[in-house]
């Protein structure tokens, strides 16, 4: 069941859903962007429905909720150890299709990969709901039909389509209808809007040999990548994070340790006592990275890690295609059958 | 949440240091739990960080963590002393099956620190009836960079130890030369049905492993720990990961037929 709102009796749904939710959403930036007069559209809470940003794709995922750049796990004083607070109202994180999709692959690394639950993950996401928002048309750089993340068919409480100024919402969550019924009348039945092709497609290899592991074909990104990590960043699968200890200048005694977002491709994500370092040259940076999301994670796991949201194209200083990279393994993969 | 949280460290008493070098000390320290050699706890610290650091000897109510200073974490662990208490999580990874080495002609080659993880390893081949068919040789930099002298004394008696340097300064009468040095030799029967194990530095089992191999070694028999930078322990913070394989998880510990295609 669905509804088709207008814009204010959508301003009205959001302000009633604020006193009970805090609401993570994307928002425009204006002239935040990379280059002069460019804005960014980035994640931010928010109150106000207008401040959401319903048409363009944002550029940084919404994981930031989950995973934040930076978060303090532990304090630390002169004998004890204490784990941080949260605040503990839930949230309502607004998300494409892609970005739902790629919940599956942050729980199955923060909750599923090895024995233990990854506690302060765990608090966080036990604190969110998703709302969907539809997708009229694809984006640049977007290859989420071949990555089979293109469309949710649940993971969602309630979908945002904007259509003809009007606001389109399906509404699977019965917990939810209220805050809709209050405002609108026009029930109809309504489905999100999903991209059904995109302009880029790209071939995925069922396996990549091992001989393409150690291909030449790497070497060209060891000149054109300069390792500043903005894929990893604004990728909506990337997980991984460096542990960060840190003690206030004023009172030594006194400290936290933090875990911060980390890169595979910037310097150091390797480095072990003694100097010692794996993967120094971008290329088998690039490489390790690329891998991850069309293979290794697929043999752990046995689905592709990659959604194909196309974020790391968009953010690349250097022009570097991620779903060019794939159809380059892919071909290459094919040759040596 | 406080209740088994994994990331939440618990404190362990100092027991003993025993000083090998001016850079490497085994800290002796309380622990009661089920731990195999070749397991890795991390080290600690609030306000300067955690490092991996694997078990060098497990005793009753004890285990041994053999550190080097080399860094924020290792620097700060040696200004604690006997007495006092450092910050630990673990134990964490696969560790060595010592049964396994139990029949037959059996080979470890360690260099430097790499010989805490398979000292457990070298303690029970060294104890058990008949060793006369166990091989250690162990490198170090030079007769400064000696580990566990104790040790290889005892060891000596037992198995055949290979002792071996980088260099030494002149008049030194033991072996110089690289662990590899020493493998063509070994009068080993059957080298295709010996196991070996092999831990130290990438480029030295690099070489030893071609070494092995060049004497009649199969890869199913060798085993080899594999070091990488590890923020969590636990399959999370991606930093050991080498293709699918999370080495804090699935190892340290591998069977080179398996760890042979790592692609780092």
């Amino acid at each position: 069941m669905g509804y088709v709102l207008s814009r204010e009796a959508f301003a009205a749904v959001i302000a009633d859903l604020s006193k009970n939710y805090r609401i993570f959403a994307p928002v425009r930036k204006e002239g935040a962007g990379r280059f002069t007069d460019v804005d960014a559209v980035i994640y931010d809470y928010v109150c106000d429905s207008e401040k959401i940003e319903l048409e363009a794709k944002s550029d940084y995922a919404s994981k930031e909720f989950l995973t934040p750049l930076s978060e303090t796990l532990l304090y630390f004083t002169e004998n004890e150890v204490k784990e941080s607070d949260l605040d503990t109202r839930p949230v309502l994180v607004f998300g494409r299709s892609c970005d739902i999709n790629s919940l599956k692959r942050l729980d199955q690394i923060y909750l599923d990969n090895g024995l233990a639950k990854d506690p302060f993950y765990k608090r966080r996401r036990d604190l969110v709901k998703y709302v969907l928002i539809g997708c009229g048309h694809s984006y640049d750089n977007c290859f989420c039909v071949s990555m089979e993340s293109n469309k949710c068919d649940d993971g969602y409480v309630f979908s945002i389509d904007l259509v003809e100024d009007n606001i389109q919402s399906n509404v699977p969550d019965k917990d939810f209808d209220k805050y809709f019924a209050q405002h609108c009348n026009d029930k109809k039945d309504v489905a999100p809007r999903y991209v059904k092709e995109n302009e880029v497609k790209v071939a995925v290899p069922d396996s990549v040999p091992l001989s393409v592991i150690t291909d030449a074909l790497w070497d060209e990104y060891t000149t054109r990548c300069i390792n500043c990590g903005r894929c990893n960043y604004v990728c909506p699968t990337c997980t991984c994070y460096t542990m960060q200890d840190v003690f206030y200048s004023d009172n030594g005694k006194v400290g936290e340790r933090r875990r911060v977002g980390a890169s595979c491709m910037v310097d150091g994500y390797t480095d072990v006592a003694g100097g010692g370092q794996y993967r120094r040259k971008n290329g088998e940076r690039m490489r390790f990275k690329v891998l991850h999301k069309i293979s290794d994670f697929k043999k752990r796991f046995g689905y592709h890690m990659c959604v194909g949201c196309g974020r790391c194209d968009d953010i690349c200083p250097e022009y570097i295609s991620f779903s060019n990279i794939i159809g380059k393994v892919y071909q290459a993969s094919k040759e040596v059958k | 949440m406080t209740n088994n949280n994994p990331y939440l460290p618990f404190a362990s008493d100092i027991l003993d240091v025993i000083k090998h070098t001016e850079k490497e000390y085994t800290f002796r320290m309380a622990f009661k739990g089920d731990v195999k050699p070749g397991q890795f706890f991390e080290v600690s610290i609030p306000k300067y960080g955690e490092a991996p650091i694997s078990v060098s000897g497990i005793g009753d109510g004890y285990i041994d963590l053999t550190i080097r200073k080399v860094g924020r974490v290792t620097n700060e662990v040696f200004e604690r002393y006997k007495g006092q208490s450092l910050l630990l999580r673990g134990p964490y990874g696969n560790g060595f099956d010592v049964d396994l080495y139990r029949n037959g002609e059996v080979v470890v080659v360690a260099g430097g620190t790499g010989v805490s993880p398979v000292r457990g390893v070298i303690q029970a081949l060294s104890q058990m009836p008949d060793a006369t068919d166990k091989y250690v040789i162990a490198g170090f930099k030079s007769p400064a960079d000696m580990l566990f002298k104790d040790d290889l004394k005892e060891w000596e008696k037992k198995l055949k130890l290979t002792l071996t340097v980088d260099g030494a300064p002149e008049g030194y009468t033991g072996n110089i030369g690289l662990v590899t040095k020493f493998i063509e030799g070994l009068p080993l029967k059957n080298p295709a049905e010996a196991k070996a194990v092999v831990v130290g530095p990438p480029p030295m089992m690099k070489f030893t492993i071609i070494e092995l191999k060049k004497k009649g070694f199969k890869d199913s028999n060798i085993t080899v720990s594999h070091e990488r930078k590890m923020c969590c322990g636990l399959g999370k913070c991606g930093h050991c990961r080498v293709n699918d394989t999370y080495i804090c998880l699935d190892g340290p510990v591998f069977n080179y037929e398996f760890a042979k295609n790592f692609v780092d």
